[in-house]
């Protein structure tokens, strides 16, 4: 894992002070809330329903035991005992006091993290993958180059105030399990040549209009890279509209402009750009590598795991995925437990991941954007033991990707902008569905719940999307099928009318039970779905 | 009065702004001012000419200026450089990276707070239109 050196520390440590002065001149009013608002909103600080929240970066979802450790100490001495992981791989604190904030920022940088852009119109928490460095189809670790990208963007002084946020996504793997093409620049790093570079996507997002990003590069090397993005940026930053917040987005302009266009003024001023110097050299990304070297796995382990408990035997099947590295795996821990809310951890479940991450895991977790956990290095004769304690904890839901595994927002219980409740209609759907042999035969399907049109809970992405909506004062709930945020990334379809709370839960029902009655061998929902057609599947649904 | 807040020794200049439009036509004028949704690059053939360029801030949330800026900076011009308008001191550093010299801000700015903000960080991660050494330079030399 990376590892701040002096400068890195000095910097989070600066950021805490400045952030402490602006709490300090916001409480004895030297500024209005109208003045501090861009302020702590540059600081992942948002007012909510209830409290203020404050969202915390995970650098590509990558975390240590002592980091993640953090994390529950937060939740238990600032927060009401847990924190909400999210879908751009973070973690956010739903109870928040402003006075606290200078401390938590503290604490957290000293074990070298922050939450810095974590909101605002600049460039996000860079995502990635996360089997990163763990994965068989990898042509490369993704994770220097995210990290190379976090510190580029760091206070960029360029693309703090750009039109709208700005999400960047890294992959090395032809599997997307980041979402790649839904960022507003997602790259996928590929070999040519003997060399590595990156295919660059721009333009993509979800939100009130989703968009897949279109190829724009098809290979760019390393030490081209920092140049050409910045001329992606500074090309958006001067066109990119100010007057319209939801048309504003960098897919937006893309569209508008057609991905031609833009790629031949990114090319015209990346020419510019590439003579200012800006790219380190070569040596900086070989420094970060050094930080993500493979860990110094035990050699000539056995593949072979006991399944006689057959309650881990599901587990493996459905969490456990296959290693590079022989005699090891990669184990999900899904944080949702049938009736629990998706992507909850309380301070004692979070203690205990870091606890196996630090004593079979190599000391590193991840966050996947499906608000699960990954230990991406653990050894197969340690499953069984990881597997107990993960049970005796509630978190060995062995439902990784299945229509349990539910994305959703906070929605109504927390969120300002929200129209309608997620959280109650993940828990009836998961409790309709809770038959874990039910679920198994219906297999992977990926279900996505957002609160309103700003899609946070990726419902366009999702095989199954519902979308919260207002109808005259009363929640009302719009489904999508045919969505995928995979390498078959698709926009999932409005089905047609709306339902109520309990109305979403039939229809849902009866679209997968369309799916059971289709399919044919080795066909999933989505799959199903696309052979046979919208048409059948609504007149299933409505009738 | 106007105040203008100032990082440069040389004598300010009085003369009055003329638009982008106006410059064409005006050979001997040495001032300007810059929209908001005006390219910088229409600029580039007056620079030599040019001993102020302000540009515009119509709102903090609009950014475009610090590119206007940039481009100005990197395309060799050394003039005074101005951010006119919704400048929040906050936003001051930043400007001052992207080569910003003089500032007209809406609401006053309070000299203590600005001090200490462009004092903190000792460290910046990327170059930019000012001085500072990336770290990345810092680490390998
Ligand atoms: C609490 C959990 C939240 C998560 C996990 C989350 C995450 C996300 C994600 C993944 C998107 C999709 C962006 C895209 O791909 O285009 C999004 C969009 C958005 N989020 Fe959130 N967000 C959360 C809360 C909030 C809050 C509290 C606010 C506002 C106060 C907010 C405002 C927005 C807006 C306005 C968009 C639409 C952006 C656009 O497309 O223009 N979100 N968020
Ligand atoms: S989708 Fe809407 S309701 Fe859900 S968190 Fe985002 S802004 Fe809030």
């Amino acid at each position: 894992m990376y590892q701040y050196d002096k400068f890195d520390q000095a910097i989070v440590d600066a950021r805490v002070e400045e952030f402490r002065d602006q709490v300090n001149r916001r409480i004895n009013g030297e500024m209005t809330e109208d003045q501090f608002k861009p302020l702590r909103l540059m600081n992942g600080l948002y007012l909510q329903l209830h409290a203020y929240m404050l969202r915390v970066a995970i650098p590509y979802g990558t975390l240590s035991g002592k980091q993640m450790r953090m994390l529950g100490h937060i939740a238990r001495k600032y927060d009401r005992d847990y924190g909400h992981f999210t879908t751009r791989q973070n973690i956010q604190y739903n109870w928040i006091k402003l006075e606290d904030t200078p401390d938590i920022l503290a604490d957290l940088a000293s074990v070298e993290m922050h939450a810095i852009q974590t909101s605002g119109n600049c460039i996000r928490n860079i995502s990635s993958d996360q089997y990163a460095g763990a994965a068989a189809d990898e042509v490369a670790d993704p994770r220097p180059w995210a990290e190379l990208l976090r510190q580029w963007s760091t206070f960029h002084p360029e693309f703090s105030y750009l039109p709208r946020k700005f999400k960047i996504a890294v992959i090395a793997s032809q599997e997307d399990r980041a979402a790649m093409r839904l960022h507003d620049i997602g790259l996928e790093l590929v070999m040519r040549d003997g060399v590595l570079g990156a295919r660059v996507f721009v333009g993509g997002g979800m939100g009130r209009t989703p968009m897949i990003a279109p190829e724009i590069a098809e290979f760019v090397k390393a030490d081209d890279l920092l140049s050409y993005l910045e001329a992606c940026l500074r090309v958006y930053n001067r066109y990119g509209r100010r007057d319209n917040a939801y048309k504003a987005r960098i897919k937006i302009l893309i569209h508008e402009l057609g991905a031609d266009e833009y790629r031949r003024q990114v090319a015209e001023e990346f020419a510019h750009v590439k003579t200012l110097g800006i790219d380190p050299p070569l040596a900086e990304l070989e420094r970060i590598s050094a930080y993500f070297a493979p860990p110094a796995y035990e050699q000539g382990l056995s593949d072979e795991i006991d399944r006689s408990n057959p309650a881990f035997a599901h587990w493996v099947d459905q969490n456990v995925k296959a290693h590079k590295q022989p005699g090891y795996a990669i184990v999900n821990i899904s944080l949702k437990p049938v009736g629990g809310i998706p992507g909850d951890a309380s301070s004692d479940q979070i203690d205990l991941m870091a606890d196996l991450a630090e004593k079979y895991g190599f000391d590193e977790l991840r966050v996947t954007h499906a608000q699960n956990i990954v230990l991406p290095f653990v050894a197969k004769r340690d499953l069984f033991t990881v597997w107990q304690a993960l049970d005796a904890a509630g978190i060995a839901n062995a439902n990784l990707d299945l229509v349990t595994d539910i994305i959703a927002c906070p929605g109504l219980d927390y969120c300002s902008l929200a129209n309608a409740r997620s959280i109650p209609v993940a828990q009836k759907i998961a409790e309709r569905f809770a038959d874990a042999e039910r679920q198994r035969d219906i297999g992977e399907l990926k279900l996505k719940i957002s609160g309103c049109i700003n899609a946070c809970g990726h419902h366009h992405a999702g095989h199954i999307g519902i979308l919260g909506v207002d109808k005259k004062g009363v929640e009302n709930y719009q489904l999508t099928l045919g969505g995928s945020g995979a390498e078959d990334v698709s926009i999932g379809k409005i089905t047609g009318p709306g339902f109520d709370e309990d109305g979403i839960v039939d229809a849902v029902e009866r679209a997968v039970e369309k799916y059971r009655a289709v399919r044919v061998e080795g066909e999933r929902f989505i799959d199903t779905y696309r052979r046979v057609g919208a048409d059948s599947f609504k007149e299933a649904i409505y009738g | 009065m106007v105040d203008v807040i100032r990082f440069r020794d040389d004598a300010a200049n009085d003369q009055p702004l003329v638009s982008v439009e106006a410059l064409s036509g005006q050979t001997n004028a040495t001032a300007v001012r810059l929209e908001s949704d005006e390219d910088a690059r229409a600029l580039l053939p007056y620079l030599n000419q040019l001993a102020l360029i302000e540009v515009a801030f119509p709102t903090f949330r609009d950014g475009r200026g610090y590119s206007a800026a940039r481009i100005l900076r990197e395309a060799g011009f050394t003039g005074e450089l101005r951010a006119q308008g919704d400048v929040l001191v906050d936003q001051i550093p930043s400007m001052r990276r992207c080569g910003f010299d003089s500032f007209i801000a809406n609401a006053p700015v309070d000299q203590a707070t600005l001090d200490k903000s462009l004092n903190r960080y000792d460290h910046v991660y990327q170059p930019a239109a000012d001085a500072a050494l990336p770290v990345w330079k810092l680490r390998h030399g």
